[in-house]
């Protein structure tokens, strides 16, 4: 199978270079980590990362063929060749598929992602029905693979001032949760041009996500509470 | 992400090996954490709440810890479903290790349970929830009520994500203790001076290339587990058994490594985990005649026996031809008859798993699946405050000063032989907050920091300059996968005396070309070959101290089964294994039978 690699190497390299390779694989080589290990052991200097190897870290997004995505849940077969792959757009290269996520993280932390209930804790857990719980459902599940906020027009114009799909899709985690009590807060903070309101529908977010979450819609009704609270 | 914090600058000259002097920076921190998973940032929480200064290295970012992808729950009595206390999950974890568990140690952690999940939960974990606004609760393997009674309901879960919930749920909350993180670096070396007392770790910013010592007036291991020395495992890439090695090779002992978790449902040809939720929530095995055979092996517990007993019996039916497809290689677990709604609100992630991996919507199809190696109920010896102890002057347990370990790679002993499914977060849970509460007080006492050793870096120096200068090595690829291999065929889940005997011999082979490895790549920028190479030389740390420990124990006890001797041997073997890599050297200590306030659990026959 041909593939077609982004190869940068501040250590050694000027500038990037696309490094074509021609590989064998095994049966057991279904996904496209499964080849990238596979490559790796022939050069052993193409970086990447990776950990749990199903989706769930979050560690090897990067984007194949154009679409961003995780290399360990896209299966190889039905990937039209060469497979092109590039580091993850938008955010500074370390080397390789590796991006710097400096900026991405920083966007997740301003929105405080943490629960803020200031009453003294009951001595066992604090109730939420079920129907509350269901609220959360289509944003804990979040693995911060960064897929969607480098996807994104907005984010790649404006990182540093627009929070981004992943960001605010925690921001919006928190407002549902009806266990946390900065609501206010939470919407003054994103009540502004940019962090909230880059946001144009694009919906690229949404397309790639390898969790099936829906960032656009978690943005709009952040919208939708801003604007409830202005009535 | 990056933090630096303020922090002292100190620059030891270390003698390199070839003459060159090398200046190493020098770090100073009032505790060090290596390892960011549950264990590691439950720790790092209680440090950081009390303001102390502390670092926590990890390999990954944070939430890519190994952690996230548990799935089943956390066990707790908190009674929500069916009636329960902490006694009975007592009785049940005891029994479930075959006795082999410190029943003092047990004793604390089940005791603490309800408190800790409850904490958990005031963190904003996203728990499932029942109709009357409580944490949601299902079955898990080996749970009962009333000592030994009907089947209890006792795992607190988040769908079948918990472990993703609550390792983002600590992260956040470490993001508003603002917790220093260095992330994307690897600890190399464990740096203990002449009197044996450790002072914090070498380690290599893997985005860098450098290597620094970095200081700690107690430094807490919580680097996970080592399953990834087997072909078929659950675990993830970094799972490698790093805490292990560092500990090995400065001369820590480690405890009952042949003891190893197979999991009953990994998806086959793959390894990924189908968590035993499925089974909890009423999922069933079948042969290839669509036999439900765990009505043979345990005729109670049925499919929620011990993990080993139901590995060992899927393993059984495999060996007598009774496995599925054309290679009658792997059986099925059948869940289709809990209907569509249960599968989707409460087995999402496996149902996503099922689709990605094994091609099988399980809402119509059963799964493949195959026992996979999952756990390490072994690893660095600690008592229950997650001190570090071994055997040096008086007696078997002696603390090592300044050094704490917890999660995986300890070994408190709770689990003992075998572990029970959802007492792994709990275990990190209870032990990360009993040993940053124990650094908090020893902190207070050691004022000070002890002087580094000129040495210091020595030893992980030479390593990495050995890597880097090695000739015409060996394949860091080849040699992993000869060591999956071995282990795999010679250290499974039942295993024979000559497999065994050899087995010890082929690793030691391995281990003899894993010195000699080389390395292509020679930057030093994010350079994945020299993490992978430095890896493979823990790997070997934990494979060694396995097979020798396997080879030994001439009984069958929890997940360890030999074939020449199916029994288990009280008289002869109600003790810990002490694996000491110097000489390969054996030493055994006692099972704390003796529990903390209640009446002990004798050992007795164990059957589901």
């Amino acid at each position: 199978m041909r593939f077609s690699i982004y190869r940068f190497d501040p250590d050694k390299d000027e500038k990037p270079y696309m490094q074509d390779y021609d590989i064998a694989l095994e049966p057991a080589d279904r996904m496209l980590l499964d080849a990238l290990v596979r490559i790796k052991t022939v050069d052993d200097s193409l970086s990447l990362r990776r950990s749990c190897r199903e989706g769930v870290c979050g560690s090897d997004g990067m984007n194949i063929n154009g679409r961003n995505g995780l290399a360990c849940v896209t299966p190889v077969a039905g990937l039209k060749e060469p497979v092109e792959l590039r580091p993850l757009p938008g955010l500074p290269v370390i080397r390789d598929l590796i991006v710097d996520m400096t900026q991405f993280f920083k966007q997740y932390h301003s929105v405080k992602p943490y629960l803020i209930n200031n009453d003294p804790p009951p001595e066992t857990e604090r109730l939420q029905s079920p129907e509350e719980r269901a609220q959360l459902d289509g944003l804990y599940e979040c693995i911060l693979c960064a897929c969607c906020s480098t996807a994104c027009p907005s984010f790649w114009w404006n990182p540093d001032k627009f929070v981004g799909p992943a960001g605010l899709l925690q921001a919006y985690r928190f407002l549902a949760d009806s266990r946390d009590q900065a609501t206010a807060e939470r919407l003054d903070y994103l009540e502004d041009p940019y962090r909230l309101f880059r946001c144009h529908s694009i919906m690229n977010c949404v397309d790639v996500c390898p969790k099936d979450l829906n960032p656009t819609r978690a943005i709009g009704r952040i919208k939708d509470m801003m604007v409830k609270r202005t009535v | 992400m990056k933090s630096y914090g303020i922090y002292e600058l100190n620059y030891a000259i270390c003698e390199f090996k070839h003459e060159i002097s090398v200046a190493i920076v020098r770090r100073k921190f009032d505790a060090v954490i290596v390892g960011a998973g549950g264990a590691g940032m439950r720790a790092a929480l209680q440090l950081s709440e009390a303001g102390l200064k502390v670092a926590v290295l990890s390999k990954v970012f944070p939430t890519r810890s190994h952690t996230v992808a548990a799935q089943g729950g956390i066990a707790a009595a908190l009674g929500n479903v069916t009636e329960d206390n902490w006694h009975w999950h007592m009785y049940d974890t005891v029994k479930g290790s075959d006795y082999l568990g410190d029943q003092d140690a047990i004793e604390f952690m089940c005791r603490q349970a309800s408190e800790v999940v409850y904490e958990l939960e005031h963190y904003g974990m996203p728990f499932d929830r029942l109709e009357n606004g409580k944490i949601y609760q299902r079955p898990f393997g080996g749970q009962s009520q009333n000592f030994g009674g009907a089947q209890a309901t006792r795992s607190c879960a988040a769908a079948d994500r918990t472990g993703h919930a609550m390792l983002h749920t600590l992260y956040q909350r470490n993001v508003q203790a603002n917790t220093q993180f260095f992330v994307e670096w690897m600890a190399l070396d464990l740096i203990r001076d002449e009197e044996g007392d450790v002072c914090g770790v070498t380690a290599l910013d893997i985005e860098t290339g450098e290597v620094m010592a970095l200081q700690a007036r107690a430094t807490l291991f919580a680097t996970g587990g080592g399953a990834r020395i087997f072909s078929a495992s659950t675990n993830a890439f970094i799972n490698t058994g790093d805490g292990l090695a560092m500990s090995a090779r400065a001369g820590v002992p480690l405890e009952d490594m042949e003891f190893w978790q197979f999991h009953p449902t990994g998806v086959y040809g793959v390894g990924v985990l189908i968590s035993e939720a499925v089974r909890g929530e009423g999922g069933y095995l079948l042969n290839k005649d669509g036999e439900r055979f765990m009505e043979r092996y345990a005729p109670n517990a049925k499919d929620l026996a011990s993990r080993d007993v139901v590995s060992r019996a899927l393993t059984t039916e495999l060996k007598e031809g009774r496995g599925c497809g054309r290679d009658a290689d792997y059986l099925l677990l059948k869940l289709d008859h809990l209907g569509a709604d249960v599968i989707k609100t409460r087995l999402p992630g496996i149902r996503e798993i099922a689709i990605k991996f094994a091609h099988a919507d399980p809402i119509h199809d059963p799964i493949p699946v195959v026992p996979t190696a999952h756990y390490m109920m072994g690893g660095i010896p600690t008592n229950f405050y997650g001190q570090v102890v071994a055997p040096y002057k008086t007696g078997p347990e002696e603390v090592v000063q300044g050094f704490y370990a917890v999660g995986e790679c300890a070994c408190v002993s709770v689990h003992g032989g075998n572990r029970l499914g959802t007492n792994s977060l709990l275990d990190i849970l209870v032990f990360g907050r009993a040993a940053g509460n124990r650094m908090i007080e020893d902190l207070k006492k050691n004022r000070h920091h002890k002087h580094l050793p000129a040495d210091a870096s020595d030893k992980a120096l030479a390593r990495l300059s050995r890597l880097n200068d090695q000739k015409d090595g060996e394949s860091v690829a080849q040699v992993g996968d000869l060591l999956r291999k071995t282990m795999q065929t010679h250290c499974g889940v039942f295993r024979f005396p000559d497999m065994l005997k050899q087995g010890v011999e082929k690793i030691g082979e391995v281990a003899e070309r894993a010195m000699r490895t080389e390395i292509k790549d020679k930057s030093r920028v994010f350079n994945t070959a020299r993490v992978e190479a430095l890896e493979l030389e823990n790997l070997v740390e934990v494979a060694v101290a396995t097979m020798v420990s396997a080879e030994a124990r001439t009984e069958s006890r929890g997940a360890h089964a030999r074939d020449d001797f199916p029994n288990r041997d009280d008289d002869r073997w109600l003790k810990h294994t002490l694996y000491f890599r110097e000489g390969q050297r054996l030493d055994y200590k006692p099972v704390r039978l003796k529990p903390l306030t209640v009446e002990s659990f004798p050992p007795k026959a164990r059957t589901y």
